[in-house]
């Protein structure tokens, strides 16, 4: 009898360590993915009493026919285009940099990567400051450089530059420290032997830094792909919400209004956007493990 | 003697670069907290005021008095903890079964959550708020806390470092008579000591800037956490500048302080295995 209860405890012990994580896991993460998905395809979808009429395409024909989701896609595509070339092309430059045998080093970390662990939020606050027309900042610059001053914020044509260039600063130290990351796997031997055959700084760069740190750069680009195309945080200190007239709604922008924004709330609605947001996100996390596999197994043969 | 030079040039360079780059990214925290200090004329001047005139704490006051900036620090320091507790606890008992117990279809079942990790928690947001609201715990800080119980992004940082310990080391221990609990807490957890404190590092600032999930789940200012708090002070206070200025300042502050010490853990973190989202 003991024996057999022995037996048994140590058949379960290991459900009884899984159990605590594996429960919320099911109910916040496995359930709403199922839920999410079938919820898109529920037509007249009614969340108090939770009828529907049927299944179908219905709220994925509706979203697509929506000018506002055209909208959010549209932004979202061309936020992601132009953050992450301009941020990756300023973080190698300065991981690169900040990868030298500097002074000082603590001090420019510290600078560089203060906006990765500050609320989006509080940040957003001094910037929208340092956008303002009248007494702003950015605006003095532009006055010095010459330049006339723009009205970032209350102009709707402007909104999204405003919004761009506050997503790059913020996005910049975190590919900055994987970056850094990647340059301190190269081996300083190539910098060596280059420098005895008399190679310069730049061709260095280009010879050797650069093609060495091509793996890393290229998770960079897909990792914060996927992590831009999810952009929210930023709108809320800016603007008070999508843009001044409703005219920078992103992917997510466009789920949150559409279950907490409008009432009643369009659940359905919600759920396709949200289906489509995974469809993307899912397209470039094949890709990245693509990439992965194609490097590591080049990595292997050489 | 030329190339000496050169050399020297090039470094005058690198650092004027990196200067630049630093002041450019340092600018909005300098300009938030200076701002805090500026009297309201000050603020609206122009050229800008690079110094305030003095630096008395009227905005702060103000900040303090108009909205509850106490209680949302502390709904943020007791959310922030409890996540952190939770999570932390989860994350140890999950991370030991999956990479020291044995049971059938351990590997596979670590793989389709590793798969869940690519699910965005925006998608999960519109059935976990009903969730809560079914549960009857929404405005409530329980409902900041509950869904973040158990993380898989920090189990898998814990689980390959907790692999990374030698295996002979636990055959030794239950050779000796040590159970599975006893050598988790005694052993395990005491050499994971440096992989625990980046998990809860990292935590702690998703945690604390969170802002998505507040702004779902929560209506009321009394169970307000400080990000959604100072996003609702610039929307119903219609505040002026130098008090918004003074409230960020509250908002951040802590993490700074956190990052000023911490630093070393939270970059190797963050380049080990990414921020969560």
């Amino acid at each position: 009898m003991k024996r057999w209860s022995k037996i048994s405890f140590k058949r379960i012990e290991p459900f009884l360590y899984l159990a605590p994580f594996l429960i919320g896991i099911i109910i916040f993460t496995l359930y709403p993915i199922f839920n999410v998905f079938f919820m898109s395809f529920k037509e007249n979808y009614k969340y108090l009493t939770g009828e529907f009429s049927g299944y179908g395409f219905d709220n994925f024909v509706q979203i697509l026919s929506d000018p506002y989701f055209i909208q959010s896609l549209k932004n979202t595509f061309s936020y992601v285009l132009i953050v992450i070339p301009i941020s990756t092309c300023l973080a190698i430059v300065f991981a690169v940099l900040l990868n030298q045998n500097i002074k000082l080093k603590a001090l420019f970390q510290t600078a560089y990567f203060l906006p990765m662990v500050t609320s989006v939020t509080a940040v957003g606050m001094a910037w929208k400051f340092m956008f303002n027309y009248n007494s702003g900042l950015i605006n003095f610059f532009l006055n010095l450089l010459g330049f006339e001053g723009i009205n970032w914020l209350q102009i709707a044509s402007n909104n999204f530059a405003a919004l761009a260039i506050f997503g790059i600063c913020n996005i910049l130290p975190f590919i900055i420290i994987l970056l850094l990351s990647g340059l301190q796997n190269i081996d300083p031997l190539y910098y060596t032997a280059a420098k005895v055959d008399g190679a310069n700084t730049l061709t260095c760069f280009f010879r050797i830094t650069l093609p060495l740190l091509a793996p890393t750069i290229c998770m960079v680009l897909i990792v914060n792909t996927i992590s831009t195309f999810k952009v929210f945080n930023e709108l809320f200190p800016l603007f008070n919400g999508p843009g001044i007239a409703y005219n920078l709604f992103t992917v997510v922008y466009y789920i949150y209004y559409q279950f907490r924004g409008l009432t009643p709330p369009k659940y359905g609605l919600a759920a396709a956007a949200a289906i489509i947001l995974f469809i993307i996100i899912f397209c470039f996390t094949m890709i990245q493990l693509y990439v992965q596999k194609k490097y590591s197994l080049e990595e292997n043969k050489s | 003697m030329k190339k000496i030079h050169s050399i020297k040039f090039s470094r005058i360079i690198l650092y004027i670069v990196l200067a630049l780059g630093a002041i450019i990214m340092v600018l909005p925290f300098y300009w938030m907290i200076i701002g805090a200090f500026k009297t309201s004329a000050e603020i609206n001047q122009f050229p800008p005021v690079w110094f305030p005139s003095s630096f008395n704490l009227d905005n702060f006051k103000f900040a303090l008095e108009t909205a509850p900036f106490a209680t949302y620090f502390l709904n943020s320091l007791i959310v922030t903890f409890c996540c952190l507790i939770c999570c932390t606890f989860t994350t140890i008992l999950g991370a030991f079964a999956f990479s020291r117990l044995k049971f059938f279809g351990r590997d596979i079942l670590f793989s389709l959550l590793l798969a869940l990790m690519m699910v965005p928690f925006e998608m999960l947001i519109i059935t976990n708020y009903r969730t809560i609201v079914s549960w009857n715990i929404h405005d409530t800080l329980f409902a900041l806390i509950v869904p973040f119980t158990s993380s898989i992004f920090y189990t898998y940082i814990l689980k390959n470092f907790f692999a990374s310990i030698p295996e002979s080391l636990y055959q030794a221990a239950r050779i000796d008579g040590c159970s599975n609990w006893k050598y988790l807490w005694r052993i395990m957890v005491p050499i994971a000591k440096p992989a625990l404190v980046t998990i809860i590092l990292l935590n702690a600032i998703a945690c604390w800037n969170s802002f998505l999930w507040p702004m779902i789940a929560t209506n009321s200012p009394a169970v307000r956490t400080l990000p959604f708090g100072l996003y609702a002070f610039q929307t119903e206070g219609g505040a002026l500048m130098e008090r918004m200025m003074a409230a960020a300042t509250l908002v951040v502050l802590p993490m700074i302080l956190l990052f000023l010490f911490a630093r070393k853990y939270i970059v190797n973190g963050v380049a080990r295995g990414g921020l969560k989202g």
